[in-house]
């Protein structure tokens, strides 16, 4: 067996979004961004970003303002926590189906 | 003196996916990502099992954009070790090998091939995720679990012996670097990743990473959690370059203010410690407090 033959037979993963497959479904409580207190919003500039640091899974955007992509936002709440201004609150996710409902 | 990268100077590149199978609000999340971007592109990653490798997905889909070898336990720096060896023979010298593993794959299992690795002086750089346990198989006690933390193992009493201090069995192999990091600390994580990649030999880092299922905590104060750790005077940031020790980032300021949290506080917000006893707990403060009193004693004499 050539080395050729070798190389075919190992397991060799591509790289792609969406591992654990669309894992917003896993989420509780919704993160909602309120403009008027978020900083790089009221100032238009880049500044703060601290939810773009502190999230664990790469769902909140730094730009201004910054977009949580949902698909995959797990709602940890870590961004409400660490927001200095309180800009971000976590929104029970039944209140969305109960509107999806109606 | 590099300067000290902010928020808005961290690279905005990105190595990982979103959406990967590491828990909701895992710590290991937060400073891999970051790490990634302190270690760049030309880098070829060694992990065994862990955490990280679920966080890294399940074939045929990988999370990570790295290049990246998944091997046995305890062979994690004996497989860098041996892409180093291909690197040179290839000529290639511009690759960086990095090899992440978690505390028990350190610690306990890949003890013996990290220190000969580090004997041997292999240039690459081993970073440690210190999460406390073996979280991935379901929150077993490991060589790093700190006394007194509940365990599938250890589910009544809590864990009778002290945590094992890894950094210093590394530092005993007179490393050119070693540090301790914390998740909560993302930038002086960053910060120290690019200070030791020029050095030669084997780096070693060790981060303290939060995580939300086995310590027992609500996942929106994963990032509380570890900086109370640090506040608290509990786990200390430091690095030490060719033998010189030295504090950093928010533990340097905490000598500065000669005033630690209470480290009851650190304690009580984790379910995992629930057993201690108060009189635990002050022996425990009593410990703290004599070795941030030598901290305090060696700023006086600079």
């Amino acid at each position: 067996m050539g080395t050729r033959n070798y190389r075919r037979k190992t397991s060799h993963s591509e790289h792609g979004p969406g591992d654990g497959g669309r894992t917003g479904s896993w989420r509780v409580e919704r993160p909602i961004l309120d403009k008027s207190l978020c900083i790089p919003c009221k100032r238009n500039k880049e500044a703060c970003f601290i939810c773009w640091l502190f999230c664990p899974d790469i769902v909140i955007s730094r730009t201004i303002p910054p977009k949580i992509d949902l698909e995959y936002c797990k709602g940890c709440g870590i961004c409400a926590e660490e927001c200095p201004t309180k800009a971000i609150t976590m929104v029970d996710e039944a209140e969305f189906s109960k509107e999806d409902k109606e | 003196m590099q300067a000290k990268t902010t928020i808005l100077s961290l690279p905005t590149e990105e190595f990982v996916h979103p959406g990967t199978r590491a828990c909701t609000g895992c710590g290991l999340a937060i400073a891999y990502r970051v790490g990634l971007k302190a270690l760049g592109k030309n880098t070829i990653l060694v992990v065994p099992p862990s955490c990280l490798t679920v966080l890294q997905g399940l074939f045929p889909v990988a999370s990570t954009k790295l290049p990246c070898l998944n091997v046995t336990f305890a062979s994690t720096a004996a497989a860098a070790t041996g892409i180093l060896a291909t690197l040179k023979s290839q000529g290639k010298t511009n690759i960086q090998v990095a090899a992440w593993a978690g505390d028990g794959g350190t610690s306990d299992i890949g003890l013996q091939a990290l220190s000969g690795a580090a004997e041997r002086g292999d240039n690459f750089i081993y970073l440690c995720y210190d999460n406390e346990g073996y979280m991935n198989t379901g929150v077993q006690r490991s060589g790093t679990t700190p006394l007194g933390a509940i365990t599938a193992n250890t589910p009544f009493k809590g864990k009778l012996q002290q945590k094992k201090d890894v950094p210093a069995i590394m530092a005993a192999h007179h490393l050119s670097y070693v540090a301790t990091c914390s998740a909560a600390y993302p930038l002086d994580l960053y910060d120290k990743i690019i200070r030791c990649k020029d050095m030669p030999g084997a780096k070693y880092f060790h981060i303290h990473i939060p995580c939300p299922p086995g310590w027992g905590y609500d996942p929106r104060y994963g990032i509380k959690v570890g900086r109370l750790a640090v506040e608290t005077g509990y786990y200390d940031l430091y690095e030490i370059v060719n033998g010189e020790f030295k504090l950093t980032a928010a533990s340097e300021k905490l000598v500065e203010k000669r005033k630690l949290v209470p480290v009851r506080e650190y304690f009580r917000a984790q379910s995992r410690f629930k057993i201690l006893t108060d009189e635990q707990i002050a022996d425990i403060q009593n410990q703290i407090d004599a070795k941030w009193a030598a901290y305090y004693k060696k700023d006086e004499q600079q």
